[in-house]
């Protein structure tokens, strides 16, 4: 364990090997070298600014092709602690500040993008959406379980994208309404039977948290059969891509491996109520294979 | 080399639906990303799609308002084409499932926007982006697109002519963000950059991380002119602390602005005394920051928005995710009290100069969604066009790269003889002008001078130079760190280019990004892994982001008028006589070249006569 401080990053041999071309060159160098020290100065000067309350953040870190940071270790940084202050907030702090190789995705920065998933304190969140001041301290952040890591933060998401796919996600209408600006009508009551389903962002939570899936590699897990769900109780979907669905998640590695356990939908971001979802599927499938008895 | 027949730079909703468009056509097309599509910004669109689906409305009065909206500086025949293809794309995305709103009857619903004369605006919820942006990629996985997630394209393969308009475009530059592996793609018939926005210039925006200015920028260095970079859209109800959007819906279903001494400043203080709250953005922007400056704002810093009125039924049932997202990122109950806004970077109405086909003056190379301007939104786009935007011209540009009969364009593209030119008397460019500085590793993106000009040789010829460029960066064991680069770049364009300018703020903003570029030729990466090295991508990024920054500051101190969204204070009004212009900045070898092609008002069935924008 290491402990980042701003002091680590000051230059040390940036006057020992200039082959310096042109007036030109050597001016800027020149300026450089000035720059560094005003900014040592500052960053000295800085201390006083962590006067003020600051939080202990452990971040995983792990790179498999750098010597040194091919062992998974933890790393702690120093950052001022802010109003408002989120997870990923700090993140950005602390990569900013003291190391520009600390690696995480992000994006939206506002629980759309769903690139920025977990595991804070030993539950899945999205950092962008996590409060510091929600937290214990020290925040410890790793990458989310069950997952590959390709480095620090980021988790390999192919097979949570393959099991997504297997669901089969599109809309597959039997027929269209005749006219080329007429939509397919849809009653409020069935659009608020889905909606909740349509809020999935594609963060991965759910998977990460769900034993079954930790055990079972193809089990298709609450975002993918949430996604069926979707579909499936859309009133506007063709029955045939209906039946066919439902064959798809009632298989062994579908929703009867369920175990009700809740933890994807305690750690959904968006509030999905997936175990629901997943029962309700369940009992459509016993209802289905009622009729073909 | 990979090799497809169109090849589609970004995975938010222009992309997607140009990927979709081109494969219609029997295209082998591909989709390159440096996120995963679902993760594209398009998602976090909130408002709606404005198309003229009912009785009583017409795609006329939507291309008029959208026409007045942008203060005239749009070109007819695309807002002429936009207005007329909304609808049937909108039903379109309706057959593919998206979940939108619903009327009793069973009808998507509409509501009113900023700037409309019928509300029009369809959504879904307050996450309409969300909903298309996932509908669209389901349409994508149902077809089979292949689509390379996490792969940055960093430049355009482009033949060196002089002239641009002479140039070929044979694929594009990619590495895998994943491993570090740089490759050509061959690009058979098209590329089209749908690269999205370029907020992260400013440093108080609405715009993902991810919005850097890519396409943008690459294409500027291979050739193709910015169109209107100046017109920067401040969007009025952002939250203070984050940026986060909180969508015109709110407005549009009857939200209402307080200062904080209670007023509804719209309508007291004159601002807008017939929409009020439902003026044009840049109208609303200016109140609440007038509102602030002089004393009136709360914390010296933002207005109140308030939706408690409107009842929880009807804010769960539309505004929902407004909820959550003043709940999550401000603390805020909004069915409590009232939320804090103030306006932030929110759009470019500015972008790649491309036809209404999508076609950029370099063959082969197209453009849509927010990296373009076509031009739709002139000098301010209305609340609720984008959307739209991402699909009409998305669709348009996809089945022209896939080699679709196309009318002749109307909108012409490319720099021209004749051209009136202009000097700004302030340093731009790079940095002491002298072209010696320029140093491969910090610069990049020039067209390739290849000796074998066969296609497979200029892409391949362009992933080299790329290859030297990374392995410089990575090689420098000291320097400056981009992100210090990037924050002081941000920080000097919300002080300087922001919704009010000032002609020394403009020079000034002039002065730090020239210094930003200096400091940029030491730039270096700390990161020395192959492996998902973000630090090396933003470092890239950065680069983009200084030239979109210098082509906003220059074409807003060279337009000494107000118009749109771009308020001067030295130059209080409008001026039609000097200003129907479109500003072009062309690259000119590291030298931002600035001209100016006019605004076309003639539109299929009737000519926009400019008058007074009152709301």
């Amino acid at each position: 364990m290491s402990t980042q401080t701003p002091e680590t990053e000051t230059e040390t041999e940036s006057e020992t090997e200039q082959p310096a071309s042109s007036p030109h060159q050597e001016r800027r160098l020149a300026e450089k070298r000035e720059r560094a020290e005003r900014e040592a100065a500052e960053e000295a000067a800085d201390a006083t600014k962590f006067d003020g309350e600051t939080l202990e953040l452990k971040v995983f870190r792990y790179d498999p092709e750098i010597e040194g940071k091919e062992e998974p270790r933890f790393d702690s940084f120093t950052v001022p602690k802010e109003q408002g202050m989120t997870v990923l907030d700090a993140l950005i702090f602390a990569r900013d500040e003291y190391d520009s190789s600390l690696t995480f995705r992000h994006s939206c920065r506002q629980a759309v993008c769903g690139s920025d998933a977990f595991f804070v304190n030993g539950q899945q969140r999205l950092g962008c959406q996590t409060q510091i001041s929600e937290l214990d301290t020290p925040v410890r952040v790793e990458p989310l379980p069950h997952q590959d890591v390709v480095k620090d933060l980021v988790v390999e998401m192919d097979h949570f994208y393959d099991q997504m796919e297997t669901a089969q996600p599109f809309f597959d209408p039997d027929d269209l309404p005749e006219g080329e600006l007429e939509e397919q009508r849809q009653s409020r009551e069935n659009r608020e039977k889905i909606k909740l389903s349509t809020r999935c962002i594609w963060c991965g939570a759910c998977m990460s948290s769900c034993n079954i899936a930790a055990g079972d590699n193809k089990y298709l897990g609450p975002a993918a059969i949430n996604k069926a769900y979707r579909f499936y109780m859309d009133e506007r979907e063709g029955e045939q891509k209906r039946q066919e669905r439902l064959e798809i998640i009632e298989q062994e590695h579908g929703v009867w491996r369920c175990q009700t356990q809740f933890s994807c939908t305690n750690v959904c971001p968006k509030d999905i109520p997936l175990t629901e979802h997943i029962q309700e599927l369940k009992r459509e499938a016993v209802k289905q294979n009622l009729k073909f008895w | 080399m990979y090799e497809h027949d169109v090849i589609v730079v970004g995975g938010g909703g222009a992309g997607l639906r140009a990927a979709i468009a081109a494969h219609e056509e029997g295209a082998d097309v591909a989709i390159v990303t440096k996120l995963h599509p679902v993760r594209s910004h398009t998602g976090a669109a909130e408002g709606g799609i404005n198309a003229a689906l009912r009785d009583g409305d017409s795609w006329e009065d939507h291309a008029y308002d959208t026409m007045k909206g942008a203060d005239y500086l749009s070109d007819a025949p695309a807002v002429d084409t936009f207005a007329q293809t909304a609808p049937e794309e909108v039903i379109q995305l309706e057959h593919w499932g998206m979940p939108f709103s619903r009327e009793d009857d069973g009808r998507v619903s509409q509501r009113p926007f900023g700037g409309l004369s019928f509300p029009r605006t369809t959504y879904a919820g307050a996450e309409t982006g969300h909903h298309m942006l996932h509908t669209l990629y389901e349409q994508v996985v149902k077809r089979g697109i292949e689509v390379y997630d996490e792969w940055y394209v960093s430049q355009v393969a482009v033949t060196d002519e002089d002239d641009p308009n002479e140039r070929d475009c044979h694929g594009v530059v990619a590495w895998d963000v994943q491993t570090g592996e740089i490759a050509g793609f061959r690009a058979r018939e098209g590329v089209v950059l749908a690269t999205g926005g370029l907020g992260q210039a400013f440093d108080h925006t609405t715009n993902a991380v991810a919005n850097t200015g890519d396409g943008v920028a690459i294409a500027y260095r291979a050739g193709v002119p910015m169109e209107d970079m100046e017109m920067i859209q401040f969007h009025p109800t952002t939250l203070p602390s984050t940026g986060v959007l909180i969508s015109e819906g709110v407005r549009g279903e009857g939200g209402i602005l307080y200062n904080s001494e209670g007023e509804r400043f719209m309508f007291e203080y004159g601002y807008a005394t017939n929409d009020g709250e439902l003026a044009s953005r840049d109208v609303v922007a200016r109140a609440e920051l007038t509102e602030v400056n002089e004393g009136r704002g709360v914390e010296d810093e933002y207005v109140y928005l308030d939706m408690r009125h409107l009842g929880e039924e009807r804010i769960t049932d539309r505004l929902e995710n407004i909820l959550h997202l003043a709940e999550d990122f401000e603390g805020v109950n909004g069915l409590e009290e009232p939320m804090p806004v103030k306006p932030g970077q929110h759009y470019a109405m500015g972008g790649i100069e491309v036809n209404e086909h999508g076609e950029t003056c370099i063959d082969g190379l197209y453009a849509a969604g927010e990296c373009a301007c076509v031009s739709l939104h002139g000098a301010n786009r209305l609340g609720g066009n984008a959307l739209p935007e991402l699909i009409v011209f998305g669709a348009r540009a996809g089945r022209h790269a896939a080699g679709a009969d196309m009318p002749e364009p109307k909108i012409e593209t490319g720099p021209y003889d004749d051209a009136e030119r202009e000097e700004l008397g302030v340093p731009v460019g790079a940095p002491d002008g002298d072209a010696d500085a320029v140093e491969p590793a910090a610069d990049g993106g020039e067209a390739v001078d290849a000796d074998d000009r066969s296609p497979d040789a200029v892409v391949e010829a362009t992933a080299e130079a790329e290859r030297e460029r990374i392995d410089t960066l990575l090689e420098r064991e000291d320097g400056v760190n981009h992100a210090d680069v990037r924050s002081d770049l941000q920080e000097s364009m919300t002080a300087n280019v922001n919704v009010f300018r000032e002609e020394e703020g403009l020079k000034q903003a002039l002065r730090d990004i020239q210094r930003a570029r200096e400091r940029y030729q030491d730039v270096y990466v700390a990161d020395k892994s192959r492996t998902f090295n973000t630090d090396l991508q933003h470092t890239i990024e950065t680069r983009n982001l200084l030239d979109v920054a210098e082509a906003i500051t220059m074409g807003a101190l060279a337009r000494d008028e107000f118009r749109g969204a771009h308020w001067r204070k030295e130059h209080q009004e409008r001026k039609d006589d000097e200003w129907l212009k479109h500003t072009m900045v062309s690259w000119n070898d590291g030298e931002p070249e600035l001209w100016y092609r006019p605004a076309i008002l003639e539109g299929d069935e009737q000519t926009y006569e400019p008058k007074e924008r009152s709301y």
